[in-house]
C-alpha cells in the first residue's frame, strides 16, 4: 500500500514537474549581495513555478480562504492596495485574467504558496534561476542578456500583459524580469544599510551601497536589490507578483 | 432624498449583515482580537523554559520585544542593555503587566536551554523576560511584521535591525524605536501609556 502510495506520487510529482514547474540542478553561484566574505552559495535542487501566478489562479485561492479576499483581508497583512485592480471580492476585469497577480502583500503571496503546499523562493533561489539567459544557466555576462532586462524594466504597464507569451528561459521558465518584480521569501534579510554593522562611513556618499556589490556590471541585479531592500512585507504594489517553489 | 435613501440602503444592509453573523463563542468577557494584532499570527514559539507558546497567550499585556540571537558579540549585548534599562524604569508596578520579549533570529543554535541560560547570565530570570524562539519560517514572518531586518552573514553572525518595539494589551504595535543605545524615553513613556503606570 506504502508502496503504492510512493509510487503515485513519485509519478504525479514528474508529470507536475513535466508540466507546471522548472526543476533546477542544484549548484553554485555568485549572487549581488548575501553571500559570506564573498564566497559562492550553494543551491540546493528545487522546483519553481514555470509562470506567474495569475489573477484566475489568484481568484481559485480566495474562494477557498475567504480571510485574503479583498474586503476580509487583515490590515497587519496588508496595506490599503491591496488587490487595487479587483472590482470585488471574486471580480476582476476579465483581460487580466491571464496577467500576473499584483498589489498583493508578502504574507498574502506567502498563504497562496502555502497553500498550494509550496513556498516563495528564496531570494538566492530566485536570482540562481533568473541569472540563466534563453540557452545557458549563466547569462550574468551577456551583454544581450543584461540590456534585454534593462529594456523590459524600463518598459511601462508590463503587469497588464498575459503570462507565458514570452520565450521561457534555459530552464524554461516564463517571465522572470519581464513583466513584474517578484516576491522572495527572505526580502528582508538584504540590508543595503542600516543594520547593525553598518560601516557610517559609507553611507555618507551617493551609490555607496553599492561598492559591495559582486559584480559591478550587473545593474539590473542591483536594481532588484534595491527594490527588495525598499519594501515591507505589507506593501502592495502594482507591478509586484510572485511565483511558488516546491521541493 | 437620493442621501437617505442611501443611508437607508445602508442600514438596512448593516442589519442583514449583523443579523446574519454567527454567535460568538468566545467568552463574553473576552475582547476580539483587532485586525492590527500580532495575536493573529499563528505560529508556534518555544519558551527558555521549553514550555510551547503562540502569541496570543501574552494577550492582556503590554508586550515589549527586541530581536536578537545568544551568539551576538556586536549589538545585542547593546540591544539587551537598553531593554533592561526600560524595564528597571518601568518597574512592576504597572496596572497592565509588562513582558519583555526576547526573540530569537537564529532558532537553528538559539535552543530553550541555551536562551535560559543566556537569560541567566543577562540576569533577566523574572516572570517578566520571556525568551522565543520559532522556526526560520515563523521569525521571518514575525519579523516582517516589526518591519525588522536580519540575514545570516557567516554561520554564525547575522546582520539585522536594532528595533525595539512596544505593544499595546491587544498587540497593536504602538511604538518602535530604532538605533542602539539611543534616548529611551520615548519608549519608556509609551510603555507607562499604555501599561497605566
Amino acid at each position: 500500500m506504502k508502496r503504492h502510495i510512493i509510487f503515485w506520487g513519485v509519478v504525479l510529482l514528474l508529470f507536475d514537474a513535466a508540466g507546471q514547474t522548472a526543476v533546477l540542478k542544484g549548484g553554485e553561484f555568485l549572487p549581488l549581495y548575501g553571500s559570506v566574505e564573498k564566497k559562492k552559495v550553494k543551491i540546493d535542487r528545487f522546483a519553481i513555478d514555470k509562470n506567474l501566478v495569475t489573477n484566475a489562479d489568484y481568484l481559485t485561492f480566495v474562494k477557498q480562504e475567504k480571510q485574503w479576499q479583498k474586503s476580509n483581508i487583515k490590515p497587519l497583512f496588508s496595506d490599503k492596495n491591496y488587490l487595487k485592480n479587483w472590482t470585488g471580492n471574486l471580480t476582476f476585469p476579465s483581460h487580466l485574467a491571464k496577467a500576473p497577480v499584483t498589489n498583493v502583500s508578502w504574507f498574502a503571496a506567502k498563504a497562496y504558496c502555502d497553500s498550494k503546499g509550496k513556498k516563495l523562493p528564496t531570494t538566492n533561489q530566485w536570482e540562481y534561476a533568473a541569472m540563466a539567459g534563453y540557452d545557458k544557466a549563466d547569462a550574468r555576462k551577456d551583454s544581450l542578456y543584461n540590456a534585454r532586462i534593462i529594456s523590459a524594466y524600463e518598459t511601462p504597464k508590463t503587469y497588464l500583459k498575459e503570462i507565458g507569451n514570452r520565450k521561457p528561459n534555459y530552464w524554461g521558465i516564463y517571465d522572470m524580469n519581464e513583466l513584474v518584480w517578484e516576491w522572495t521569501s527572505d526580502f528582508s534579510s538584504i540590508m543595503i544599510s542600516g543594520e547593525n554593522r553598518d560601516n557610517n562611513d559609507l553611507k555618507l556618499f551617493c551609490g555607496a551601497g553599492s561598492f559591495n556589490a559582486s559584480d559591478l556590471m550587473n545593474y539590473a541585479a542591483f536594481m532588484r536589490y534595491a527594490f527588495r531592500n525598499s519594501i515591507k512585507a505589507n506593501y502592495t504594489i502594482t507591478n509586484l507578483g510572485f511565483r511558488c517553489v516546491s521541493l | 432624498m437620493c442621501i437617505l435613501m442611501k443611508n437607508l440602503f445602508f442600514a438596512v444592509v448593516c442589519l442583514l449583515i449583523a443579523g446574519c453573523r454567527p454567535v460568538s463563542k468566545n467568552e463574553p468577557n473576552e475582547e476580539p482580537i483587532g485586525d492590527m494584532s500580532i495575536f493573529q499570527l499563528p505560529s508556534q514559539w518555544q519558551t527558555q523554559e521549553g514550555k510551547e507558546v503562540t502569541l496570543k497567550d501574552f494577550k492582556g499585556n503590554v508586550l515589549v520585544t527586541v530581536m536578537i540571537y545568544t551568539s551576538c558579540k556586536m549589538a545585542c549585548p547593546r540591544l539587551v542593555a537598553d531593554m533592561q534599562n526600560i524595564e528597571k524604569s518601568i518597574g512592576q508596578k504597572t496596572k497592565t503587566p509588562v513582558k519583555y520579549l526576547v526573540v530569537s533570529i537564529d532558532p537553528n543554535v538559539d535552543t530553550p536551554e541555551r536562551l535560559r541560560a543566556f537569560a541567566e547570565e543577562n540576569k533577566m530570570t523574572g516572570n517578566q523576560w520571556v525568551f522565543l524562539r520559532g522556526t526560520e519560517e515563523n521569525t521571518r514572518e514575525f519579523a516582517n511584521v516589526l518591519a525588522v531586518k536580519y540575514a545570516s552573514i557567516s554561520p554564525i553572525d547575522f546582520s539585522h535591525s536594532n528595533i525595539i518595539s512596544v505593544f499595546d494589551k491587544g498587540g497593536v504595535m504602538q511604538h518602535q524605536m530604532e538605533g542602539l543605545a539611543v534616548n529611551n524615553e520615548q519608549t519608556i513613556s509609551a510603555i507607562r501609556k499604555y501599561a497605566a503606570l
